[in-house]
């Protein structure tokens, strides 16, 4: 059930626009959240706030690989197997999973808990290989951290929204700065746990 | 270390704040700048009362001109250049977009933007708004990058509710709405035309080029689209002032970029070097070099879509002209690093899958083209190949170049091509020997048959 509330969201997001069509994306964005996945209410609701047919609409979310068009685990683990993270062993750590998980990539645990996915590149490519745990990252992520993280997580601990473990150089002293760090072998990139 | 960085950069040069300044990347190690009151602190938004109050639009137009700037986002044009294409006048509004949908593998300094330091983001969008004379601008923000779409449109809220957007920004006349939009999962619309299609809330297909964006852009009007770094980049070159940005880099690639440095180097991380500084630079005295001691055996110098560089082009200075002229492209500064033991069909193969997944299905090269380079790089790469595959690539490839609707299809052949080129041993040994040369797939008695190009 999308709510008069969930809606009036919509409309207020839709008059950002200059056409209210503009809205679709963010719009399924709030309704995928109120329901956990795009139901047939969910695209309805959609529809009707931006003035466009129920077809366009679904077009947009089959388009889209967010929008889920089925209920997903309670936390969707999406662990990027792009280039970067394929470097830094992005597909050992997916295996780790689907172990300790007892699911393939793709698959929902039989208790609800955990969905596991691939993705592509997550602008993280840095601090590989990496993960999001319902929308949030973790770095550097090695077979310790991902058992220590489904611990945490089967605890009912969600992952915090924080900024990535940016290698961050002092700023004050541009030059000297950058050089020093680039040139005391110390490592830069912290880990965010 | 330091002796051989002074030497290449200072070259002929009076840097005035140094060889390595931080022009985009200044003041991210403050703690909270990402708030307003901080950010206005250590001089925030003074760059836009500048502008605001020193230039008229069309000067800063040619500020931005003289600055040498260039877009971040792939293709380099001139920024200056680029808002001068908008027709002076037209009877639909005209509009700007920051293009924040990084999404190209071994891409992530939007990312860090965001997340770190959004008010700059937000002065770079008043500040480029108001030399382009648009009224209405849009941050199109990647749908996976959840967190730093809230610090985006937070950024906003706070900027709003201090005067710097909305009506009569700090009493000069000019007014500006900002809306902070999310994409949804797809790649293809970082692609400008498709970027524009998704925000019109449909599909992110392509759109028929031309008209340009600066003729016929969102919602029918003229509009300019920067990458995020582009537009971050302006305040500090109002600030320093077109002179002193210039003076770093290179003749025709001026300033400094932000590198994404990742794979198999030591310290992998951003780093905003003047462009043309060379690669071994960014390599060996930024990256700590190889992890593990371990040879190097190829470098991938702007993100996936662009041709590898050997070890012998280690000293290629990273500036458009020259890595166009070492056969690759800067596109968006992501130098992904590969070691001895990369098995590069592998390598090539995870890249290839991510266009066919990203393909938007709209033109049948690319669409059909991406599939059948998948399928023949796997038989390939798990050893059940034929020797007559690899030229079935290059095959798949040549069909594919400069027929496919948008410069995706393009991209996806970049590594396919180069790579046969470059390791075609590699590619024969696969075939011969049904196992990798190195890497985890190799047979030692095999691979010792087989010299890789990149070692002679
Ligand atoms: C397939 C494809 C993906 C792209 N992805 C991005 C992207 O994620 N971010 C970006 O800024 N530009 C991207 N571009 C380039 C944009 O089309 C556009 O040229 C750029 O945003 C212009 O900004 P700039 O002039 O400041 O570089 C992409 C282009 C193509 C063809
Ligand atoms: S080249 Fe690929 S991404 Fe571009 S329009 Fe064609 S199918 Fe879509
Ligand atoms: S390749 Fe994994 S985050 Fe970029």
């Amino acid at each position: 059930m999308i709510t008069e509330e969930v809606k009036a969201r919509m409309r207020e997001i839709c008059a950002r626009y200059p056409d209210p069509r503009s809205g679709t994306l963010p719009c399924l964005h709030l309704a995928q959240e109120a329901e956990g996945y795009v139901t047939p209410d969910g695209i309805a609701a959609v529809s009707e706030v931006t003035g466009t047919k129920i077809d366009e609409v679904e077009s947009v979310v089959t388009f889209y690989s967010m929008y889920d068009r089925a209920p997903t685990g309670k936390y969707a683990i999406k662990v990027c197997t792009s280039i970067s993270c394929y470097l830094r062993g992005c597909d050992g750590l997916m295996e780790h999973f689907e172990q300790r998980l007892g699911i393939q990539r793709g698959q929902t645990t039989a208790d609800g808990s955990f969905t596991l996915q691939g993705v592509e590149c997550l602008a993280a490519c840095g601090m590989a290989p990496v993960l999001q745990v319902n929308g949030e990252f973790v770095e550097n992520v090695t077979t310790a951290d991902a058992d220590a993280l489904i611990e945490r997580l089967k605890r009912g601990e969600a992952v915090a929204a924080q900024p990535g473990a940016w290698n961050v150089l002092p700023s004050k002293t541009g030059a000297s700065a950058q050089q020093t760090a680039a040139g005391s072998g110390s490592a830069q990139t912290g880990k965010a746990k | 270390m330091a002796d051989s960085v002074d030497t290449i950069t200072t070259e002929n040069k009076t840097l005035p704040l140094g060889p390595y300044p931080r022009f985009v990347t200044r003041n991210m190690d403050v703690p909270g700048i990402d708030r307003i009151e901080v950010y206005r602190e250590h001089g925030g938004y003074a760059a836009l009362a500048k502008a605001l109050q020193s230039f008229q639009p069309e000067q800063l137009v040619e500020e931005v001109k003289q600055s040498g700037l260039r877009g971040r986002g792939g293709a380099g044009f001139a920024t200056g250049m680029k808002w001068s294409f908008l027709p002076p006048t037209s009877p639909k509004p005209r509009y700007l977009i920051v293009n924040c949908d990084e999404s190209e593998p071994g891409t992530f300094k939007d990312r860090m933007i965001m997340e770190l330091n959004p008010h700059m983001l937000v002065e770079g969008v008043i500040i480029g708004s108001y030399a382009t004379k648009v009224h209405h601008a849009f941050i199109y923000v990647r749908g996976e990058l959840a967190f730093a779409g809230r610090q985006v449109e937070r950024a906003v809220r706070e900027a709003y509710a201090a005067g710097l957007i909305g009506k009569n920004i700090l009493g000069s006349g000019y007014d500006l709405e900002i809306t902070v939009s999310r994409g949804a999962g797809a790649y293809i619309c970082g692609e400008e035309s498709a970027l524009m299609e998704s925000l019109e809330g449909r599909r992110g297909y392509p759109r028929l080029k031309p008209p340009f964006p600066a003729v016929v852009g969102l919602y029918g009007g003229p509009t300019v689209i920067n990458n995020t770094e582009t537009i971050s980049t302006l305040p500090a070159i109002v600030e320093h002032g077109a002179a002193v940005y210039g003076a770093y880099g290179t003749e025709k690639s001026k300033g400094t970029r932000i590198y994404c440095l990742s794979g198999h180097v030591n310290r992998p991380g951003n780093y905003e070097l003047p462009l043309g500084t060379p690669l071994r630079t960014l390599v060996e005295d930024f990256g700590g070099g190889m992890r593990g001691g371990k040879q190097l055996k190829a470098i991938i110098p702007g993100g996936s879509s662009v041709p590898f560089l050997l070890p012998n082009q280690l000293d290629t200075p990273m500036d458009f002209e020259s890595m166009a002229a070492a056969g690759t492209m800067l596109g968006s500064g992501g130098v992904i690093v590969l070691d001895e033991d990369t098995c590069i069909v592998g390598a090539v193969l995870r890249m290839t899958e991510f266009y066919r997944d990203e393909s938007c299905g709209k033109c049948t090269p690319c669409r059909e083209g991406t599939f059948w380079l998948v399928q023949l790089l796997e038989r390939l790469e798990h050893g059940g190949g034929k020797e007559s595959d690899i030229d079935l690539l290059n095959d798949i490839c040549d069909n594919m170049l400069g027929k496919c609707f948008c410069p995706l299809g393009d991209a996806a052949t970049s590594s396919i091509m180069s790579s046969i080129k470059l390791f075609r041993d590699e590619y024969i040994h696969h075939v011969r020997a049904h196992a990798c040369l190195v890497g985890p797939g190799a047979t030692r008695a095999h691979a010792a048959s087989v010299t890789p190009v990149s070692a002679r």
